[in-house]
């Protein structure tokens, strides 16, 4: 399958990127662990109002560090025109899009990996049930969707760290109404069938994106 | 019968309303080594970058050795590279990093022998296993130059090249090996450097406001003619 | 000729609403006159959504076909979308207050997504004017736009879904309405729609011209 060994060739190439300098994973990880302390702090001390919060506050703190992670995709791309180099390169464009898209999705995946358990810690939420686990993989699935479009996008603006959450925060608030909503009736103790409606949601918004996304990522990257 | 390298009618670009390619019709033969002079803003770099598929044409037609600029994008880029000021080369990652990276995105076969014969070529051997942000300026267009060559390309485009390289790698622009197959590699060159491109170029275009004002082979004119030339030219377009 | 007739008419039917709203259609027994903003929150509605689509469409159109005709058509309709929309949101508010109390209510449906939609054409003129090479800003406007298309739907059934209500209830008053009041909503949105349509050809044809000036100023420099 050629589309996605090439696919991953482009993963390949931003994981070792991100490993030797750890510059996305460790910034947004700290930056992930400060917004929930100062969450702590908005509530206090008040521990009856945190099991009705605890899914605000998980999704609130996840659209934050994604459209900081997603912000950092393509800037290694647009030093030396690097961005050039992969046009060049004889694939399509989605190939570009979905080897970005996968990298985000492996970079977003081990923050929240990392700040699931301790959200789960600070905010004496269970937070680590597979319903969870689920709700988050999918939606990460939807936030990268976007935020590599997006992403590819504000890096041939003027300001484009504002550019990024302005586009993007709009768009994907079904996905967040979903994936709170999905969280709340989680912890409420809600089985599967209580969630289908919302999961359903959030799927259908990965697969229109994901489409979108094939459509005009071409008109994005290329003049 | 060899099809021309490249075969251009009519090609337009407009940037906006800025029109910025504004009628080309161009035959360059399989095999030689072309030259295109210009003043900044002549469009040079804009045809480069349409011709290497970095961007979409506005109108005309482009084809490759055949094939249509259109329908075939992916089979052109196979045979093209293209070396420009800019190394198209990723700081964090080692130059042979780089270097497997391309070589895996155009599938390039034995990869591994291929990169070290390369490396080998433009002099980088003893530093090929060091990021290339540790690299000096000279040395990133030298591996830049080994990333344009993984694939054995018979057309090869470069964008002043010049820029950035030091003393020792310039020979290797203005002489890269034939490609392999034994056939000679098309070369199409922009530069400012008119000294240079007049010894290399076996044929010489000068290109301004979007357009070919001349067209010349070598011994023609010599280089003082050339020069004339250039200014004429581009004078009288102002 | 016709463009002048064009807003003539429009005028008139504006003028027509207006005195329906204003002094024809008998006063609602519960909120009183102040229900009178609902004649304008209906059109309001109803063409941000119109606006909407007309500029997604004819951003498809303007990628595909690549043509600079669409892309003035799409901001056209964007210009005139987003006055409308915060129109909308405007009687939204004014309708709000004395019916629930509160200036904004995040439980009414149409209300959020509108609010949601105002952001998007937003982010549709934010994009094309801070590209770094202004002349790509219409492409990114454009996959703004049909990336916003996509996302309308879904916006609607989630919010909607929140709120446990079915999406019909957005666009939809239930409850019975006087004939006369039927009649001045239908009537104000044909008004409405009418005056975007002048509006939209105005402002077409004015982009137009500053093109056609644009490209002459650029042959003769």
């Amino acid at each position: 399958m050629k589309f996605w060994s090439k696919v991953m060739t482009i993963a390949w190439k931003d994981t070792i990127s991100e490993l030797r300098t750890k510059e996305i994973t460790s910034s947004v990880l700290v930056f992930t662990l400060l917004v929930l302390v100062i969450f702590n702090f908005a509530f206090g001390t008040n521990r009856d109002v945190l099991p009705t919060v605890a899914p605000g506050i998980l999704w609130t703190t996840f659209v934050f560090a994604g459209m900081l992670s997603l912000n950092r995709s393509f800037i290694p791309e647009k030093e030396q025109g690097c961005l050039e180099g992969l046009v060049t390169c004889p694939v399509n464009r989605e190939v570009i899009y979905t080897g970005k898209a996968l990298s985000s999705l492996l970079f977003m995946l081990i923050i929240e990996a990392i700040a699931l358990p301790i959200f789960s810690f600070l905010f004496n939420v269970p937070v680590l049930s597979l319903q969870i686990i689920v709700i988050t993989v999918i939606t990460t699935i939807g936030f990268v969707a976007v935020g590599t479009l997006f992403s590819a996008l504000a890096i041939n603006t003027k300001a484009r760290e504002m550019v990024l959450p302005i586009l993007f925060l709009p768009i994907v608030i079904p996905i967040i109404i979903g994936a709170v909503r999905a969280t709340e009736l989680t912890l409420t103790g809600e089985s599967w069938s209580g969630l289908t409606s919302w999961l359903q949601i959030i799927m259908a918004f990965d697969v229109i994106f994901v489409v979108v996304s094939f459509l005009t990522f071409d008109f994005v990257i290329v003049e | 019968m060899m099809p021309p390298a490249i075969k251009i009618q009519g090609l337009t670009k407009s940037f906006g309303t800025r029109q910025a390619l504004r009628g080309i019709d161009l035959e360059i033969e399989s095999g030689k080594s072309v030259v295109i002079f210009g003043p900044n803003g002549a469009g040079k770099t804009t045809l480069i970058r349409t011709l290497a598929t970095i961007m979409n044409p506005s109108s005309g037609n482009i084809l490759v050795d055949g094939l249509d600029l259109k329908n075939n994008a992916g089979e052109i880029r196979r045979k093209i590279g293209i070396v420009t000021h800019q190394t198209l080369l990723y700081n964090n990652l080692t130059a042979y990093e780089n270097l497997e990276f391309y070589g895996r995105m155009f599938d390039v076969p034995e990869l591994k022998k291929r990169i070290e014969e390369l490396v080998s070529l433009v002099g980088m051997t003893t530093r090929v296993h060091d990021r290339v942000s540790t690299l000096s300026r000279g040395m990133q267009q030298r591996i830049s130059i080994a990333r344009a060559l993984l694939h054995k390309p018979t057309l090869l485009f470069m964008d002043e090249p010049e820029t950035g390289l030091d003393q020792e790698a310039i020979p290797l622009i203005w002489d890269p090996a034939p490609d392999e197959t034994g056939r000679k590699r098309t070369i199409i060159l922009t530069t400012h450097n008119m000294e240079r491109g007049f010894e290399l170029g076996e044929r010489m275009l000068i290109l301004d406001k979007g357009k070919i004002v001349y067209d010349c082979v070598r011994g023609v004119l010599d280089i003082a003619g050339l020069k004339e030339t250039y200014r004429n030219y581009t004078r009288t377009n102002l | 000729m016709k463009r002048n007739a064009l807003i003539v008419f429009s005028f008139t039917l504006m003028a027509t609403i207006f005195y329906l709203i204003f002094i024809y259609v008998p006063t609602e027994a519960v909120m009183g006159i102040v229900q009178r903003i609902f004649y304008l929150m209906v059109p309001l509605g109803w063409l941000t959504m119109l606006a909407f689509i007309v500029t997604a469409v004819s951003s498809i159109l303007y990628l595909q076909k690549k043509n600079q005709k669409w892309d003035i058509l799409a901001l056209s309709s964007a210009e005139i979308g987003v006055v409308f929309t915060t129109l909308a949101m405007a009687t939204g508010a004014i309708w709000a207050r004395p019916t629930w109390g509160v200036w904004w209510d995040w439980g009414t449906p149409r209300l959020t997504s509108t609010f949601i939609l105002w952001f998007i054409y937003l982010a549709y003129f934010l994009v094309r004017n801070l590209a770094t090479e202004e002349y790509r800003g219409a492409a990114f406007a454009a996959v703004v736009a049909i990336v916003g298309l996509a996302d309308i739907p879904i916006i609607i059934l989630s919010i909607s879904l929140w709120q446990g209500l079915h999406p019909p209830a957005l666009i939809f008053e239930s409850g019975g309405l006087d004939p006369k009041m039927g009649m001045t909503v239908g009537i104000s949105v044909i008004a409405f729609t009418v005056l975007y349509i002048t509006l939209l050809i105005l402002r077409v044809s004015m982009r137009h011209n500053e093109a056609e000036l644009r490209k002459l100023k650029e042959l003769t420099a």
